[in-house]
Parts: C-alpha cells; sequence; structure tokens
C-alpha cells in the first residue's frame, strides 16, 4: 500500500446555515490527478481549503505526508502546496513579479527566483508578458500567470478550485488541454476541484464524487462515469437514460433485462429476478434509419422507437426517443439533418451491451 | 483692496528676501508637522490594518469611534493634551508643555485617527479572496499583510496626504500647547493669528501664501507618486 501524500480521516466541517461536509477518509497519492465533482454547494471548496491547509475542520484529521497537522499552525506544510482559485487575483506588479510571489514567501533569493519564474512563465505561453502590469491581463492571461505562480514552487500537491470556471469556452478549451499536458508530463500530484464534469474526465485518473457533503463515489475516472453507484451519481456524470428494469436471466455472457417491455442484452452481471435501474449514456447511443436491413454492428442492443423531442445544446444534440422507454441519443448536428430527425420521425436506436449500466434499484 | 495689493508685495518681499523669522517659523511648522505625521503613520498603519483584518467582539464600536476621531476638533485635543502635560498633569513630568515636542504630540494625537480611518478603509478594499489566495502561496500572516498593505499603498497615500494637510493648518492645539512662543513654539498657523491681530497683514498674508504653498506643494508631490503609479 502506497502512503497517500494528503490525507483527510473523519473530517467534519458545520456551518450555521445547516450545510455540512462530512468525509470518512480521503487519500490523495503521489503523481495522481484527483477530480472531486459535484454540484454547486456541494462542499467540493470547503474540502478543498481543508486540503490546502486555510480551513479547520471541526473534527477529524488532515494528514500531510504522514504527519497529522493543524492549520491553525501549519506554515511549514502550507508551504508544501499551493491553491489555484477561480478567480485569480493578482497582485498590483508586474507578471513576473506575481509568478514569483511564492518563491519570495520561501525566502528564495531573486536570483534564483528568476529563472524559474522564466521558465513557468513560458511553460504555460505567457512569457511575453513577463514584463507587462497585471491587472492588465485578459481572464486567461491572468489564470495562466496564477497557475504558473503556483506550479514554480513545485507544490508536493497542487490544489486546484474551478480553474477554468472563469473562462470562455474557446480560453478554457485551450487551458485544460495545456494545463493537462504539464501535470502529466512532471507528474504533478493534483486535486481539481469543478462542477464541469467533463474537466474532470478530460484530467483525473481518480475522480470523487460529492453531494451534499458526502462523498457519494471515489473510483477510478472511467468506473465513476461508467459504472455509477446510485441514479444520483449517474445523472451527474451525464447518464441521461436512468429507466426501471427487471432482470430475467444471463445467457451466453449476456444478462437480458426487461425494460418497458423491451428485453435489453447488458454486459453486466445481475441475479435473475432482481429490480435494476439500467443507465446508458447518450454518447453510446447511435441512431440508424428504421427501416432497411439490419445494420451489421457489434451492438447487442438495436431498437426501433419514435422521436418525441430533439433539443440542440452548445456540444451535441439531444434526442429523445420513445423505443418502448424514454432513451436519449447524444447525435451530431449533421445527423439531425441526413436522418431527419423530428418528433414523430421512425428510428433505430442501436448500443452496445457494454453501453448499458446497471443501478442497483 | 489697496490693503492686499500691498500685502501681497510686502509678502512676497519677505519670502524672496529670506526673512529669518519667516523662515524659522516655516521650518519649525514643516519640522512639528512632519515629525507628527511620521508618528502617526507609525500608529495608524499598524492599527488601522490590524482593525481591518481581526475580528473580535466590539470591532463595530472601535471602527466607529476611529472613523469619529476623523473628525477630532484640534481645540478639543489641545485641551486634554495641556492638561496632560500641565506640571501637576499625570505627563506633567515630562516637562515638555510650551515646546515643539507637545505640539508634535498634539497634532500626532489629530493625525493618528485620520490616517488609521483611511488605512482601515484601504486594507478593507483588499477582497478577502486575495487574503486567501496569498496563504495558499504560502505567506506567513506577516507576510500577507506586507503585500496587503502594498497592494493598499495608493489610496493609503490619501492618508499621508490628510493627516499632514490637517496637522500643518490646524491653529487650536498648536496655540494651546504650544503657546505661540517667539522663536520657540510660533508656527505658521500661530503666527498668522498673532500678525493679524496686530494689524501687521503683509506678514500675515506672507504666512499665508507659504502655508497654501506648502500644503499644496506636499499634496502635489505624493500625488503625482500615486498618479504615476511607479512602484
Amino acid at each position: 500500500m502506497i502512503a497517500a501524500v494528503l490525507a483527510l480521516r473523519d473530517v467534519r466541517r458545520r456551518y450555521s446555515d445547516g450545510y455540512a461536509l462530512d468525509v470518512p477518509s480521503l487519500d490523495v497519492f503521489a503523481g495522481e490527478i484527483l477530480g472531486v465533482i459535484g454540484p454547486n454547494g456541494s462542499g467540493k471548496s470547503t474540502l478543498l481549503r481543508i486540503l490546502g491547509l486555510l480551513e479547520r475542520p471541526d473534527a477529524g484529521q488532515v494528514i500531510v505526508g504522514g504527519r497529522a497537522v493543524d492549520a491553525r499552525d501549519a506554515l511549514a506544510e502550507r508551504r508544501r502546496m499551493a491553491t489555484v482559485f477561480q478567480e485569480p487575483l493578482l497582485a498590483d506588479a508586474s507578471v513576473a513579479d506575481n509568478a514569483g510571489l511564492g518563491l519570495r514567501f520561501r525566502g528564495v533569493p531573486a536570483a534564483e527566483a528568476a529563472p524559474r519564474v522564466a521558465r513557468w512563465l513560458e511553460r504555460l505561453g505567457v512569457a511575453a508578458l513577463a514584463g507587462r502590469a497585471a491587472r492588465t491581463l485578459s481572464g486567461g492571461e491572468a489564470q495562466r500567470v496564477a497557475l504558473a505562480r503556483a506550479l514554480v514552487l513545485e507544490p508536493e500537491v497542487l490544489l486546484l478550485d474551478e480553474p477554468f470556471s472563469g473562462l470562455d469556452a474557446p480560453t478554457r478549451a485551450a487551458l485544460v488541454t495545456d494545463l493537462g499536458a504539464i501535470l502529466r508530463a512532471d507528474r504533478v500530484t493534483t486535486v481539481l476541484v469543478t462542477h464541469e464534469r467533463g474537466e474532470a474526465q478530460a484530467l483525473a485518473d481518480r475522480v470523487a464524487v460529492l453531494m451534499d457533503g458526502r462523498l457519494r463515489q471515489l473510483d477510478d475516472t472511467a468506473r465513476v462515469f461508467y459504472a455509477p453507484v446510485s441514479e444520483e451519481v449517474a445523472r451527474f456524470v451525464g447518464v441521461e437514460t436512468l429507466v426501471a428494469g427487471r432482470v430475467l436471466g444471463r445467457e451466453a455472457g449476456v444478462t437480458a433485462v426487461e425494460v418497458g417491455g423491451r428485453v435489453l442484452e447488458v454486459a453486466a452481471v445481475a441475479a435473475a429476478g432482481a429490480r435494476v435501474r439500467v443507465g446508458i449514456r447518450p454518447e453510446d447511443v447511435t441512431l440508424t434509419v428504421a427501416e432497411g436491413a439490419r445494420v451489421a454492428s457489434s451492438a447487442r442492443n438495436a431498437l426501433d422507437g419514435t422521436v418525441t423531442r430533439v433539443s440542440a445544446s452548445t456540444h451535441a444534440t439531444h434526442v429523445l426517443v420513445d423505443v418502448g422507454f424514454p432513451l436519449v441519443a447524444a447525435v451530431t448536428a449533421r445527423s439531425v439533418n441526413e436522418l431527419g430527425l423530428r418528433p414523430g420521425a421512425r428510428v433505430r436506436a442501436v448500443f452496445k451491451a457494454s453501453a448499458a449500466h446497471l443501478i442497483p434499484a | 483692496m489697496d490693503l492686499l495689493a500691498a500685502g501681497v508685495r510686502e509678502a512676497l518681499r519677505l519670502l524672496v528676501s529670506g526673512d529669518a523669522e519667516v523662515v524659522a517659523i516655516l521650518l519649525l511648522s514643516l519640522q512639528v508637522s512632519g515629525a507628527a505625521t511620521l508618528i502617526s503613520l507609525v500608529l495608524g498603519i499598524p492599527a488601522g490594518a490590524a482593525l481591518a483584518l481581526l475580528r473580535f467582539p466590539g470591532r463595530t464600536l472601535v471602527v466607529s469611534a476611529v472613523n469619529a476621531g476623523m473628525g477630532l476638533p484640534p481645540v478639543v485635543v489641545g485641551l486634554f493634551v495641556t492638561l496632560l502635560l500641565w506640571r501637576s498633569g499625570p505627563l506633567g513630568a515630562w516637562e515638555i508643555l510650551y515646546t515643539p515636542a507637545a505640539i508634535v504630540l498634539a497634532q500626532a494625537v489629530i493625525a493618528a485617527p485620520i490616517v488609521m480611518g483611511i488605512t482601515l478603509a484601504a486594507v478593507q478594499n483588499v477582497p478577502e479572496k486575495f487574503r486567501l489566495q496569498l496563504l495558499a502561496l504560502g505567506a506567513s500572516r506577516t507576510q500577507m499583510v506586507g503585500v496587503v498593505l502594498r497592494e493598499a499603498r495608493l489610496p493609503m497615500l490619501a492618508a499621508v496626504m490628510a493627516g499632514f494637510g490637517g496637522i500643518i493648518s490646524e491653529i487650536g492645539a498648536s496655540m494651546m500647547v504650544g503657546g505661540n512662543i517667539k522663536g520657540q513654539t510660533r508656527t505658521l498657523t500661530t503666527a498668522m493669528v498673532l500678525e493679524t491681530g496686530k494689524g501687521n497683514f503683509e506678514v500675515a498674508i506672507a504666512l499665508s501664501l507659504l502655508l497654501l504653498v506648502l500644503v499644496f506643494g506636499v499634496n502635489w508631490a505624493l500625488t503625482a507618486i500615486q498618479q504615476r503609479r511607479v512602484w
């Protein structure tokens, strides 16, 4: 068992408005990127502040490098970490001065700090701004400087609190890519708090789902997204089809589940007769024309149905199909045209046995 | 109108010729008010910053007292400092009543709440989230306060201007605790009252011009720093 670089044990934090955080155990291992996702107000930021020794829990321990520490008297431990927040608040000084702030706090001589600062501004793509006044930067530039001033400290744990939330979509996408590359190349131990599940999916090795102050699931990223443990978690990680079903039995390596009068073939194992919820991610469902020959495909499930709703969003168009139960598919704008997807249209929905996930009802 | 014109002419002559008494009065005023401003900064900045950053019961009351103190009438300060420094008073043993030191003391008492109040407002204006971010970068409490004060440096220059401007031009306290003794505790403002009373308008005008130029000059220099935002 590898020792955690940072851990929480029986941590509780209560606020007067009734909101509470309750985390029996959480470990952050060296070199991993741990995503903490959850809706707004679920306690993610509080959790991160407690991890960063910026706030004391009412009960429980924060363990840094195997030793329990008290946030009131933990300057040395606090200096082993660095946090970047949603809003990059920079000091009224030059970009380079801002990036060197943490090194100055640690008493690193200016001659030694300058090349380190220059290198990190370079890695974050803001070297050209070094001499600029920090207050004149755009939001994206400022966040890159804020990341540089944290990364230049080479923290044992980098804590990120919604670092991309304040940015517009193209800026955010570029920063997620650049930061991901840096974190992986340097194997920076990172805790990333975000309400955008896509960011966690893109960056995290493991994901913790926090809801109402409690950890609902903590597992490898793929497991959380493709095998959520509860309906609530499933909804939050983007499983849009969630329907009640009954397990008929298992045969030839697949489980037959009856849902809304249709029989689905599901890869997951479950006992015959069990009541379950079947979860399917919209991007795992393909729509084709209903008529014609069977589509040659490894997909086990092909259900004909009628389109009941088409809703376009920024990323993809979601199509609700009645196949005996409501099934959501994500399609491209091109498919909407080519297949003539509109309410009333007949389509065939296809998905693999492995795309359907069973949650105990 | 002749009186004014003649007064200005005579005033300019006095200034240009560098009249010994006028120069002495000017220097004393500068020294006394400069020293008092320094003392008020040394006391007022840490106290104002502490008041901005700390939370304790009764804090609102203290903040209100400081804000009220920004408008402390110099005559009232003069009275109480006189009583303090009176031979039989609590600080009578210092024997500084009717010396420049007494004026420095009284003026520091007037300026300190001004400096404190403006510092308090300036530091409070620095977002709490910014302080959290400094701590998250590994700042000690002291380092955090240092950076926050540096962030508030522009509004705090206003504290220097307001403090100095308030006491260089006050008269009540200087008169009461200094006594307007020629060659010892005669300042620009007390001299002006005296000369006006004696009918020496040209001297009074000369002194008032000096005072105006002085106040303007100091504020101009500080404003230049503030607006250029060089450091």
